[in-house]
Parts: structure tokens; C-alpha cells; sequence
């Protein structure tokens, strides 16, 4: 509805705007939602992400707050405010409540937090700075690819207020949607919510990767070679093609459950022949890509952070570039560890842990590189450097948990317990999430002009370091002793570290308030950054204009010689 | 100074968190067949399955990722310490070092080829049921494998219903359900009964006998898994589709394990509870069951819970 509306105003407006000549600078609402300009396009979609993390957020506090304690905490409440059920009908509305709460908190953070955060914030606005662009290559797509996502978010959260399971509201089937429980499991609406839900955010990446991709292959600066061509808009090249090859797939794999659901197929539906595990193969040669869209621009930022703060150029700049390269092409081909428990034969099995365990590799090379590119530097503690030397800690946390999981021997004990949750959280709510922030602080003068309180910086680090920490390391002893996830309540041997855990999510609550009022207060108090705030050791072109940059830039092209290069 | 305090704080996080596994762990009292409060460790093992899980994690798996985290804290420390503006105003600007860079792609190859030959021989003992010939690891996972595992005797049949799980002796041809205990149940629970494991109907099974599991979900139902972590044994319950374990328990008692995977409001609430008990016993049970078809009676045949 709204986009229709916004469709019918845009071709209006057109028509207006050509009248106009290009550098003059649309104001008010029109520059927004008409929008055609690259920093303009990814100062929404970083805002965008921020709304729907906070959303996200709320709905894991929620989660935190119910398994607090053994026994139903909050749900049952939830259900009979929301839905007005009353006795043992809350209790169950309760049960699949917390279901829902689960879903709707990994799908908005993957797909409407994390993504936005990075593809469609940060790349938008510095692969073309970096690469000495003025602007995208289609700066139209890239206007419509932001501007499906709010109505693609808002798919997601309607469908919390649909017929889920007879009786029950809301799609309650995890993020990974497996059928049967998300066809004859789900007959309401509810799931086609999510489904197209995520074939609308689908769509808004492929357009996006589409953008950035001819982008960075065709309007690079004179002289910048691809081997020349800063970290960032390596990871970003990458993870676009990531997202360009993966997201068809899933398009594919949830279309096909929309037909068994609504048109009699029976594609994963084993009393028509069809196979439930087949679904499972489709999602995760999506799924396991999309991890790594999630964690590849992180890197590329963590690069030029390090590199900056150290003063010192990024070590093994080409060991760097095609470890990424390295990391996304073997990210097609392990999607099946996520699958160890579903009857693989012993030989697939193997395969699976031999292909996975490659990825340890060129993830340590870049983790090696990163602490070779700070040794001998210069280094100076400012906030972006705090969140990426953070990043790298917990990342290789995260990543060495990853190295026991690969091994099918050993996840047979772990699968689909709490140290997977542990493990994805601290690649990605402490990885990827971390690096997000260290890319904010580090080009938030860059975007605003304004710079913000050292204090409160280095306070927000501080609480949400100790506070991710305490969320999610205590869940590897919840995992190792066996506890499942996906559970609304739990034997009450594991009340220990779940308790644990839902503190560490109220000191990461405190952490996302100093978040916000270090933002607002940085707005608010206008100290001027500076064009480069950051000194010699920020070398890419974003720092050689004025902060915030004009509206159009590089109107001449920058030429790079050879000393110029990453 | 800002680079002390971050130091400071940085150290004295890791050292408390390091500090704090051993010192638990220790201390630790470690379920078997249930988990213990507080237990930051993996389930006791009964079986020889689980024995080679247990060592396969405690040992490669943890002093890998152990060590390797603990040398990019060190480095990460030393970095800050020696190359901190203060200390170092001048930066290098060496951007490569050949030697350094093959180490760190080779030596985690190595790493890597060492943790994959007991990987492959753990995975291959899960996959394989026992045919009374063939040797498995057990706790020596780098060995070529000297445990003897019977050939399988018994062969149930587990499928998972929503939200309880039906049992079959295939061979027998008598089946029962397993719900969790009831509401009013639970507020009577003995000790051995832990609040969400504890079921009404308990798969009982004889001890040192290798038992083969066929693992199945309704046809029209939805996907469950089928786990004990004590044995080391998960494996999905898939509508139209045939699974297949296997375990053999060492010591009698009650085993918990709960469904792993995600189907629907009561996923947490369908736990998995199997009784190992002496060859004896089973015999008896197994008879009255047979003849009776009526699992009540045929356990009533069993001393009471411990």
C-alpha cells in the first residue's frame, strides 16, 4: 500500500526533477524518498538498521527476560495481553509466542539489521568514495533496492499478528523455516508473511549486489587497478557476489514451499514424494553464503581501522584480498554441516568436515594479517580501534568453536544446542556486530561532520564487551551439558548459566542506551571533525574530501599513482 | 594511559574468564544421563560412542582452540604494550614477509590434518553399526581401535509424534508412547525425576547390549531429533524417512535426552527418557510386554526408579 504510493509519487515527481539540473540538491522529504544518491541512500539504510535492531533487540530481550529462570516466565503473560488467552490456552499461546519471538529476532537481524548495516549502509556510502566514484552505477536500483526493504521488514512483522499454527498467531518455525513445521505445521498465513518477506529483501540485495557490483568493477578512479583498490570495496565486491549467487537459490527454495503451501505441490512433502530434507539442502546452499555476506564487509572495515590507528599499511594486502575470495568460494560448497544430524551417509559426512574445515585457513590468514599489520605500528586506542581490536578477539573465539563444530564427530553432541548459538553469536552479535560499530565510529565524522564524546565511546565499548561476553559465553556450558535451543523452558540444571546469560543482556541493554545518547549527544554538541580526524595513517580517498562530503563528489576524477594503492 | 587502561581491562577480563574454567571445571559435579546444575561439561558417557566424543573434545579439539586463542591474546597484548604510540612513535612500514605468511597458512594445515584423523575415525564408529567384528575407538581415539561392540540384538523403532515420542521393539512387535509427566505428575517428582526429562513411559533397554535405532517422525508430522547425550547419539526424526543409530550402554540407569529439533509450541516439552537395566530384567519386561501388550504391566515387572 505504501509503496504503491510511493511508486505513483515517484513518477510524478520525476517529472518535476527533470526539470531541474543535476547539482542542485534536492531538500526535505523528496531528497529522501526520491532519493538517487549514494550516501544519501546509505545514510537510510544504516538508519533503517538501527530501527530494526532495536526491534530485533527488544524481541531477544524478551527471550532473555523468559529464560531467565526454569519455568514459564513472561510468555504465558505476553500471550494473554496480546491475544487475550486466559489458563492453559496463554500457557501453550505462550509456548509458540516464544517460538515466533525466536524467528522474527534471527530474520530481523539478519536480513534487515546486519545487511543494511553493511551492504547497504557502509558499502553504499564508501565503496564509491573509496574507488574514487561519483556515485553508483545505478543510482535508481539502488533507490528502489532500499525502498523494498521497509515494506519486506514489514512483512516480517505483520506476520506476528497472522494465523500461524491452527489457533496460534504469528510463523513460529525458526528463521530456517524447515517443513514440514512451516507447511502442514503452519497452515495459516503467517509463514507466506515471511515468505515473501524474505522474497521482497531478496530481491532488495540481489538489486543492490547488482549495483555495487558493476559499481566496483567499472567506475573505479583512473589507475586503480582491482589490486590497487582499497580492503572494503574488495570485501564488498565479494560479498556481492556472495549475494548475487546465493539469494536465487533460497528465492528458489521458498518458492517452492509457497506452492506445496498454497498450490498442491509437494516439493518437500514426503506423502507426495517429495522430501523434507531436500528443503534443507536449498536453505544452506543459501544459508551458509549468507553467513558470510554477514561477515565480509566487517573485515574489509576491521582492514582500514587497523591499518589507520596502527599507521602502518594493511600487511599481505594480496593475501588479504583473495583470502575473502578464498573464504566466499569455499562458502558454497559446506552448506551441509548445518545438516549432520539428518541422515547423511558417512561418506558425505566427510566430505562436509574435510571442505569445512578448509575455511580455517584463510580465515587465519586473515586474522594473522591483521596483528602482523599492527605489530611495529604506531597505535593509537581511539574508539574505531577498540571495537576492531575487539573484533578480533571475539571473532577468533567465535571461529574457533566453529573449527570443533565443523567436525560431524563432535557436533553429533553439539548440534542444535546452545554452543552453536554460543558459536553464531560470536561470530556474528559479536563479530559482525562489532565490526559494525567499529566501522560507525570510525566514519561517523566522515558521514555527520560532527565528532563524539571519546568517553562515551570508550564507555559504550566497554559495557557491550563485558555484556555480549556474559550473554553468550555461558552458553557453550549450556551446550557441551546438552541443552537444546529453541526452548522456552529448560530442566533446571541449566538455570545457572542461563541466568547468567539474561544478565549480560541487561548490561548489554545499558551499553545500547550509551549507544544512543553518545549519537544524539554528538549531534547535538556539533564539534566539528574535521576532514580527516583520524591523521596520516587514513589513506583512502574518503578522507581527502570535506566532512560530510559534498553531495556529488570526485566531479574530477582522483588519479591514483602507484604510492596511492589500499 | 588510555592504552593502560585498555590493556588493564582487557587483561584482567581474559584472566578471570580463564581462570574461572578450571577452577569450575574441578569443582564440577558432571550428570550422567541427565545434566548436573551449573555443569559447564559435556554429559557423562555410558557408551563407547560417547567415550571417543568426550576425548576427541576434551583433547584436540580444546587444546587447539584453546591455544590458538590464547596466542592472539598474547599477541594482541604484546602489540599493545610495545607498539602503542608512546612506546613506538615511529611506525614500521613493512608491508610483507613471505616467510611468516606461508608459516601461517601452512602450520594451521597441519593442525588441521592432525584434529581430521580422529575426527574421521570418531565419525566413522557413529556411522557404522556394530557387526560384532569390526573394533571400535572408544576413549583411544588415535588408535586403530580395540574396543569389541556385539553385533546389534535389539532393534527399536523411536518416532516422533507432536509432542511425545512412540516407541517400537520392531522384533517384537509391540509398541507404547512416551509423554513428558503430566502437570500434576511433575508436582510429585521423585529425586531421580528431573523437572521436563522425567517421562511416564521409559524405553527400556538391556546393559552391554548394542541396540539399533531406527528414528522416524509421523508421516504427516513434522521433523524432531532424537537425542541422549549420555550415549552421544542425535539424529533427526524426518516424516517419510528412515534413520538409523546405534548404542551400547555400559551401565544401568535412567538416560534423558530431549528433542533437537525445532517442532512447534512444544519442542521443549517432549523429553526423551530411556531405562538401561540388566539382560535379566529386560528379559522379564520384554516377555510380559510381548505377552501382555501392556507396557504398564510389563513395567511393573522392574524395581521402582531410583
Amino acid at each position: 500500500m505504501t509503496d504503491t504510493a510511493h511508486l505513483e509519487a515517484h513518477a510524478t515527481g520525476h517529472d518535476h526533477a527533470s526539470h531541474v539540473h543535476d547539482h542542485h540538491t534536492p531538500t526535505g522529504w523528496r531528497r529522501w524518498v526520491y532519493s538517487t544518491n549514494h550516501k544519501d541512500i546509505g545514510i537510510m539504510y544504516l538508519v533503517f538498521s538501527i530501527v530494526a535492531g532495536v526491534i530485533g533487540g527488544l524481541l531477544s530481550g524478551a527471550m532473555r527476560m523468559e529464560l531467565q529462570e526454569p519455568g514459564i516466565q513472561i510468555f504465558h503473560g505476553l500471550a494473554a495481553m496480546a491475544y487475550g488467552l486466559e489458563g492453559d490456552a496463554a500457557i501453550d499461546g505462550g509456548k509458540h509466542m516464544f517460538n515466533v519471538f525466536v524467528s522474527a529476532h534471527a530474520l530481523i537481524m539478519v536480513f534487515f539489521t546486519v545487511m543494511p548495516a553493511t551492504m547497504g549502509g557502509f558499502a553504499n556510502y564508501f565503496a564509491p568514495l573509496m574507488i574514487g566514484a561519483p556515485d553508483t552505477a545505478f543510482p535508481r536500483i539502488n533507490n528502489v533496492a532500499f525502498w523494498l526493504l521497509p515494506p519486506a521488514l514489514l512483512l516480517t512483522i505483520l506476520s506476528m499478528f497472522f494465523e500461524g499454527p491452527a489457533g496460534a498467531l504469528g510463523f513460529g518455525g525458526g528463521w530456517t523455516a524447515y517443513p514440514p513445521l512451516s507447511t502442514s505445521g503452519h497452515p495459516g498465513p503467517a509463514t507466506d508473511f515471511v515468505i515473501f518477506s524474505l522474497h521482497v529483501a531478496g530481491v532488495s540485495s540481489i538489486l543492490g549486489a547488482i549495483n555495487l557490483i558493476t559499481t566496483i568493477l567499472n567506475m573505479r578512479a583512473p589507475g586503480m587497478t582491482l589490486h590497487k583498490m582499497p580492503l572494503f570495496a574488495w570485501s564488498v565486491l565479494v560479498t556481492a557476489f556472495l549475494l548475487l549467487l546465493a539469494l536465487p537459490v533460497l528465492a528458489g527454495a521458498i518458492t517452492m514451499m509457497l506452492t506445496d503451501r498454497n498450490f498442491g505441490t509437494t516439493f518437500f512433502n514426503p506423502e507426495g514424494g517429495g522430501d523434507p530434507v531436500l528443503y534443507q539442502h536449498l536453505f544452506w546452499f543459501f544459508g551458509h553464503p549468507e553467513v558470510y555476506i554477514m561477515i565480509l564487509p566487517g573485515f574489509g572495515i576491521v582492514s582500514h581501522i587497523v591499518a589507520t590507528f596502527s599507521r602502518k599499511p594493511v600487511f599481505g594486502y594480496m593475501a588479504m584480498a583473495y583470502a575473502m575470495v578464498a573464504i566466499g568460494f569455499v562458502g558454497f560448497v559446506v552448506w551441509a554441516h548445518h545438516m549432520y544430524t539428518t541422515g547423511l551417509s558417512l561418506d558425505v559426512q566427510r566430505y562436509f568436515v574435510a571442505a569445512t574445515m578448509v575455511i580455517a585457513v584463510p580465515t587465519g590468514v586473515k586474522i594473522f594479517s591483521w596483528i602482523a599489520t599492527m605489530w611495529g605500528g604506531s597505535i593509537t586506542f581511539r574508539i574505531p580501534m577498540l571495537w576492531a581490536i575487539g573484533f578480533i578477539f571475539l571473532f577468533t573465539v567465535g571461529g574457533v568453536t566453529g573449527v570443533v563444530l565443523a567436525n560431524a564427530g563432535a557436533d553429533r553432541a553439539l548440534h542444535d544446542t546452545y554452543y552453536v548459538v554460543a558459536h553464531f553469536h560470536y561470530v556474528l552479535s559479536l563479530g559482525a556486530v562489532f565490526s559494525i560499530f567499529a566501522g560507525w565510529y570510525y566514519w561517523f565524522p566522515k558521514i555527520f561532520g560532527y565528532m563524539y564524546n571519546e568517553f562515551l565511546g570508550k564507555l559504550h565499548f566497554w559495557v557491550m564487551f563485558i555484556g555480549v561476553n556474559l550473554i553468550f559465553f555461558p552458553q557453550h556450558f549450556l551446550g557441551l551439558a546438552g541443552m537444546p535451543r529453541r526452548y522456552v523452558d529448560y530442566p533446571d540444571a541449566f538455570a545457572l548459566w542461563n541466568r547468567v546469560s539474561s544478565i549480560g543482556y541487561y548490561v548489554t541493554f545499558v551499553a545500547m542506551i550509551i549507544f544512543f545518547y553518545a549519537t544524539w549527544e554528538a549531534v547535538r554538541k556539533k564539534r566539528l571533525a574535521g576532514d580527516n580526524p583520524w591523521g596520516d595513517g587514513a589513506t583512502t580517498l574518503e578522507w581527502t574530501l570535506s566532512s560530510p562530503p559534498p553531495f556529488h563528489q570526485f566531479s574530477t576524477l582522483p588519479k591514483m599513482d602507484s604510492k596511492d594503492a589500499h | 594511559m588510555v592504552t593502560g587502561q585498555f590493556l588493564k581491562n582487557m587483561g584482567a577480563f581474559s584472566a578471570a574468564a580463564m581462570a574461572l574454567m578450571p577452577a569450575l571445571a574441578g569443582a564440577q559435579e558432571i550428570g550422567r544421563g541427565h545434566p548436573a546444575p551449573g555443569q559447564i561439561h559435556m554429559q557423562e558417557s555410558v557408551t563407547p560412542i560417547m567415550d571417543s566424543i568426550v576425548a576427541f573434545h576434551d583433547g584436540p579439539l580444546m587444546w587447539t582452540i584453546s591455544l590458538i586463542v590464547l596466542l592472539v591474546l598474547v599477541l594482541l597484548i604484546v602489540i599493545m604494550v610495545r607498539f602503542n604510540a608512546k612506546a613506538n612513535p615511529v611506525p614500521a612500514r613493512f608491508t610483507h614477509n613471505t616467510a611468516i605468511e606461508i608459516i601461517w597458512t601452512v602450520v594451521p594445515i597441519l593442525v588441521l590434518v592432525v584434529i581430521a584423523i580422529p575426527s574421521f575415525g570418531v565419525l566413522s564408529d557413529q556411522l557404522t553399526v556394530p557387526d560384532g567384528e569390526r573394533k571400535y575407538l572408544g576413549a583411544n581415539i588415535f588408535s586403530f581401535g580395540d574396543v569389541d561392540v556385539p553385533a546389534a540384538s535389539l532393534t527399536v523403532k523411536a518416532s516422533g509424534e507432536q509432542w511425545y515420542w512412540n516407541y517400537e521393539y520392531v522384533d517384537q512387535g509391540v509398541a507404547f508412547d512416551s509423554n513428558i509427566l503430566s502437570e500434576a505428575e511433575i508436582a510429585e517428582l521423585k529425586p531421580g525425576q528431573p523437572r521436563l526429562l522425567a517421562v511416564n513411559n521409559e524405553l527400556v533397554v538391556p546393559v552391554n547390549t548394542t541396540v539399533r535405532m531406527q528414528v522416524t517422525a509421523s508421516p504427516s508430522g513434522v521433523i524432531h531429533a532424537f537425542a541422549v547425550p549420555s550415549f552421544g547419539i542425535k539424529i533427526d526424526a524426518v516424516p517419510g524417512r528412515l534413520n538409523e543409530t546405534w548404542f551400547n550402554a555400559r551401565e544401568e540407569g535412567m538416560y534423558y535426552g530431549q528433542c533437537s529439533e525445532l517442532c512447534g509450541k512444544d519442542h521443549a516439552f517432549m523429553p526423551i527418557g530411556v531405562r538401561v537395566v540388566s539382560a535379566e530384567q529386560f528379559e522379564t519386561f520384554i516377555t510380559a510386554f510381548t505377552e501382555s501388550r501392556d507396557y504398564a504391566a510389563a513395567a511393573a515387572t522392574l524395581p521402582p526408579l531410583q
